[in-house]
């Protein structure tokens, strides 16, 4: 039944008019879209069918989908019942072996050109694709397929979005990130990295396709702008103590305690763009400066061979919070604007003459 | 040659119908597992093979041992923390780091965390469809099924006709639309599911209420790990500073907010453990009790390293709330020491992995490991390299190692645990199987076997749910006594440190028990060797041709339809098992990696 409504489908589920709108608001909030959206939601949800869904899974540690299960607003077993038809995903489903594998070449036959390929972790190149297998052969076979007849592909996570920690230095197995697979076609491949990512974020991109049936935007690196533009240190609760100058020296000292930057205890948030600080995680309970540790950079292209995660980072701009990824883009580790060690510096001096600081004009603000 | 005789006690006869399954789901990560059924359907031989392999200790080589706790992390999302913690332990045993009481109490509420979430997380979504037919549930009477639901828990507030009727309704809608989703292409008319639709309507109402709470268990670690999946971790301690009075507490980490968060969430877990989870297992166990395959290795030889450290930086098995102890051949009654160190004790043997040693014979221990990938099948291997029809057991079959203690093939996980803790007489952990083998009306014998594993899991879930409770209430104790440091940074700069250490980190994972191995040199990683649950009881043979876990458990089951294993999936299932785990292990000689070309 592909061309029954998402409306008809929550409607048939014994889902009110009442919820159902209540359920469109929510999703808009979630979103971070203003009331009027809401509207627009219900509409899309009232015309436009369900889509399958192959989620398939490469070298990984089953992080994102846990994560995924998590979500608070979408519940995932209302995404999984209500929102999407999830036909593979070996991860829960009951079927087995061939059984299981025989569904990836129905959904082609079905829905060819019109399914979504979910990938969670990434294909290894080396041993002949063999050190990830399905069903007796390369993981990469399996993949290659479903890409070729997909509409378009979410790579879920660092790993399908970077490669994540088997790609860190040495690479022994060369595990490639999704969009630099040899022989995948061009298909449309939106980015949601991080390890994993939040959940709320996972369901976020799901509900924004499915109720604009189209991609969010993205930015140069096809990251959704919506929660990917920011860098976590632009709007940590922590900043105004960045800005202070009042620093975590070590962990568990008086600073710590008090909540202080994590910047000279390593923290990543600079030059990492997440929506931790914003959305934070399960539910926007926290998110780890919240809870003592710096950030180590998950979402970031290659985060493992950045250096330690307790060293300080050394090029750190100091540019406002309406710069955002792409005018940075990859550079941001690269081109050294203010380092923040003299940022730190400044407003120690700063904090010395107590100045109230509302003008302060920070180095390397574009 | 069909038949062959193993040491280690079972009869393999190749003779038979081959059946494979590739790949096995409802698992962590990739697995491929293939039988020989007699003319009865009965399975005579049984291969289980890793089917992944990532890598990661090579690529912790050279790394400051610091990070090393987020790195191995990264080897399963599943169980998140618990490769964290054994990484941070391993790193103070080699360092001699003593870590605060307020540390090692929050770290236990964690880990205890994590018990609780993976074991219900695994029996509902990972394992309950090999029991619950949520087709057949659409038969069901709602008012029946409420009053089985208020029999079996009387406590649990969901329980009226009108909500049973509410999911029945959902549920028909979802099956009528023909699409079926995860539930697609499953055993569902097998005479293998045998439980009333009552019974099925009740289980997969819990299947998403349990879906729906799970998220919430896990908040605890987001409070003192700041996100989950993947919360952090410290050597030396935890990251959460504790502020409850000064100025800018609301700031801080843990305070009186956060700890409150934590008592509720702890509260909720003990009550939906024993108000659903283990009125559900005794419950569906009642109509499958005289379903007795699976035990395997379990009434010969279990291993367990024991976790919980009552006080801090005592790791010696009296101070450990979860038991410590080795039983071999058999002898229930005697329960051997484990000494991690010992080099004669865990070793790791390779002649059916694929992996290479220079003198495949020898297993290794841990810390003096060899490892260098060898991709290759067997001369009696059917399809090709890249296409595998059937394996070769008589040569290297899978990219897991061999692990034995002192030779012998050991099962590891909550049954092991539970078994040795039994037979040691722990207290808390015989009330419990005692009671639950007396509400089954079932013998101690029942407890070996596939639904043994799966009630074993059901109990220590509730005991971590209590213990949880404890170590919340010893965490406010000792802060109340004045105590609220949470780590000791002396020794965080690595200047400090000795120029070459090594040192080792256990814990007991949700599926069982793990251990890290390090070799520290000049402040970064020598090399690094973790051998986790998975390896113990997904293990290929050794040497000797002893068989693992995973195949013990296989052989002598009756399969009612050989297309349809449920049955097989049923006992792998078991074992929870965690691929991602068991087959990154590599390289702790930090050899350079060529590119392996196949045959």
């Amino acid at each position: 039944m592909a061309s029954e409504t998402f409306y008809e489908v929550m409607r048939r589920q014994g889902i009110t008019r009442r919820s159902f709108t209540k359920f469109c608001s929510l999703t808009a909030a979630a979103l971070g879209l203003g009331p009027s959206y809401a509207q627009a939601i219900e509409t899309a949800m009232e015309t436009k069918p369900r889509i399958p869904v192959l989620w398939l899974h490469g070298l990984e540690c089953t992080c994102c989908s846990e994560s995924f299960i998590r979500s608070a607003h979408p519940l995932a077993k209302d995404v999984i019942l209500s929102m999407i038809s999830l036909d593979y995903d070996d991860t829960i489903m009951a079927a087995a072996g061939f059984q299981a594998e025989s569904i990836i070449d129905e959904t082609i036959q079905k829905y060819d050109g019109n399914f979504i390929l979910a990938c969670e972790g990434n294909p290894p190149l080396n041993q002949e694709g063999m050190s990830c297998i399905i069903g007796g052969k390369p993981y990469l076979e399996q993949l290659k397929k479903a890409a070729d007849h997909c509409k378009a592909i979410i790579s879920w996570g660092s790993c399908a979005s970077w490669g994540c920690v088997q790609a860190a230095r040495p690479n022994p197995t060369q595990a490639t990130p999704i969009h630099k697979v040899p022989g995948l076609p061009a298909k449309p491949i939106i980015k949601v990295p991080g390890c994993p990512p939040i959940a709320e974020v996972m369901t976020a991109v799901i509900a924004y396709i499915l109720t604009f049936d189209r991609f969010p935007e993205l930015d140069m690196q096809g990251r959704p702008k919506m929660f990917y533009s920011q860098r976590i240190h632009d709007k940590c609760y922590r900043r105004p103590h960045f800005d202070a100058g009042q620093f975590v020296e070590s962990f568990d000292d008086e600073g710590a305690r008090r909540g202080y930057c994590l910047y000279k205890v390593g923290c990543k948030g600079p030059t990492t763009y997440n929506a931790c600080s914003t959305v934070r995680w399960n539910g926007g309970l926290s998110f780890p400066i919240q809870a003592g540790h710096p950030c180590i950079g998950c979402s970031e292209d290659g985060f493992w061979d950045k250096g330690g995660f307790y060293e300080r980072l050394s090029d750190v701009h100091g540019f406002g919070v309406e710069a955002n990824a792409d005018k940075i883009g990859g550079t941001a580790a690269g081109i050294v604007g203010a380092a923040a060690a003299v940022h730190a510096a400044a407003s120690a001096v700063k904090r010395a003459r107590s100045n109230s600081g509302a003008n302060d004009k920070r180095e390397g603000r574009d | 040659m069909p038949t062959l005789a193993t040491p280690n006690g079972y009869q393999l006869d190749t003779s038979g119908k081959r059946v494979v399954v590739d790949p096995v789901t409802r698992i962590e990560g990739h697995m491929r597992c293939e039988v020989n059924l007699d003319g009865d359907n009965v399975i005579r031989n049984a291969v289980s093979t890793g089917t992944m392999w990532r890598g990661l200790e090579v690529i912790l080589k050279g790394r400051d041992p610091r990070d090393a706790w987020a790195f191995t992390q990264r080897i399963c999302g599943v169980c998140t923390g618990t490769h964290a913690l054994t990484s941070v332990r391993a790193v103070e045993n080699a360092l001699n780091i003593q870590i605060p009481e307020n540390a090692n109490s929050i770290r236990n509420i964690m880990q205890l965390s994590l018990q609780v979430h993976d074991h219900l997380v695994h029996f509902y979504h990972l394992h309950a469809l090999d029991w619950v037919n949520p087709v057949n549930a659409l038969k069901a009477d709602p008012k029946a099924t409420s009053e089985l639901q208020q029999a079996v828990s009387p406590h649990h507030p969901n329980s009226s006709p009108g909500y049973f009727r509410d999911i029945q309704t959902r549920l028909r809608k979802f099956v009528e639309s023909g699409q079926l989703g995860p539930f697609k292409n499953g055993y569902w008319t097998n005479p293998a599911y045998r439980l009333p639709p009552e019974a099925d309507l009740m289980a997969v109402t819990h299947y998403l209420e349990a879906l729906d709470f799970q998220k919430e268990i896990m908040r605890v670690r987001t409070i003192f790990g700041g996100k989950d999946i993947h919360p952090n971790w410290l050597v030396g301690g935890v990251p959460c500073a504790i502020n409850l009075d000064g100025d800018m507490a609301a700031g801080a980490p843990v305070n009186m907010a956060s700890l409150n968060y934590v008592s509720s969430i702890t509260d909720r877990c003990i009550e939906f453990v024993e108000n659903v989870y283990i009125p559900d297992i005794i419950a569906i166990g009642g109509f499958y009790k005289d379903w007795l395959y699976g035990g395997g290795l379990s009434n010969r030889s279990v291993l367990a390293y024991g976790d919980i450290p009552d006080r801090a930086n005592d790791y010696s098995p009296r101070n450990l709330l979860m038991p410590h102890g080795a039983i071999i051949d058999g002898k229930l009654s005697e329960v051997h020491p484990v000494d991690l160190t010992d080099p004669e004790q865990v070793q790791e043997f390779v002649p059916h992995s694929w992996y290479k040693y220079p003198d495949e014979s020898k297993g290794l221990h841990p810390w003096d490991g060899v490892t260098e990938p060898h991709y290759q099948l067997g001369p009696n291997a059917k399809g090709t390299s890249t296409n595998i029809i059937q394996l070769d057991e008589g040569a290297k079959y899978s990219w897991i190692k061999a692990p034995r203690w002192r030779g012998h093939a050991m099962e590891v996980g909550p049954l092991a645990r539970y078994l040795v803790g039994y037979m040691q007489g722990n207290a808390e952990i015989k009330d419990q199987v005692d009671r639950t083998l007396a509400a089954l009306n079932v013998p101690l014998d029942a407890l070996f076997s596939t639904l043994g594993r799966t009630a074993a899991r059901a109990l220590e879930a509730q005991w971590a749910a209590r213990k949880q409770r404890y170590f919340l209430d010893k965490l406010i104790a000792t802060i109340k006594a004045g105590d609220t440091s949470t780590a000791n940074t002396a020794k965080f700069d690595p200047k400090t440190w000795p120029s070459e250490v090594k040192g080792v980190g256990f814990t007991e994972a949700p599926r069982g028990a793990l251990a890290h191995w390090i070799r520290i040199k000049d402040g970064k990683i020598d090399n690094y060797q973790c051998v986790v649950p998975t390896t113990w009881n997904g293990s290929p043979r050794d040497n000797k041709g002893n068989i693992g876990a995973f195949e013990a458990s296989l052989m002598n089951t009756k399969v009612a339809r050989a297309e349809e294993p449920v049955e097989i999936l049923r006992t792998l299932h078991s074992f929870d098992p965690c691929l991602a785990c068991s087959t990154h292990v590599m390289g702790p000689d930090g050899r350079e990696l060529a590119d392996v070309k196949v045959r």
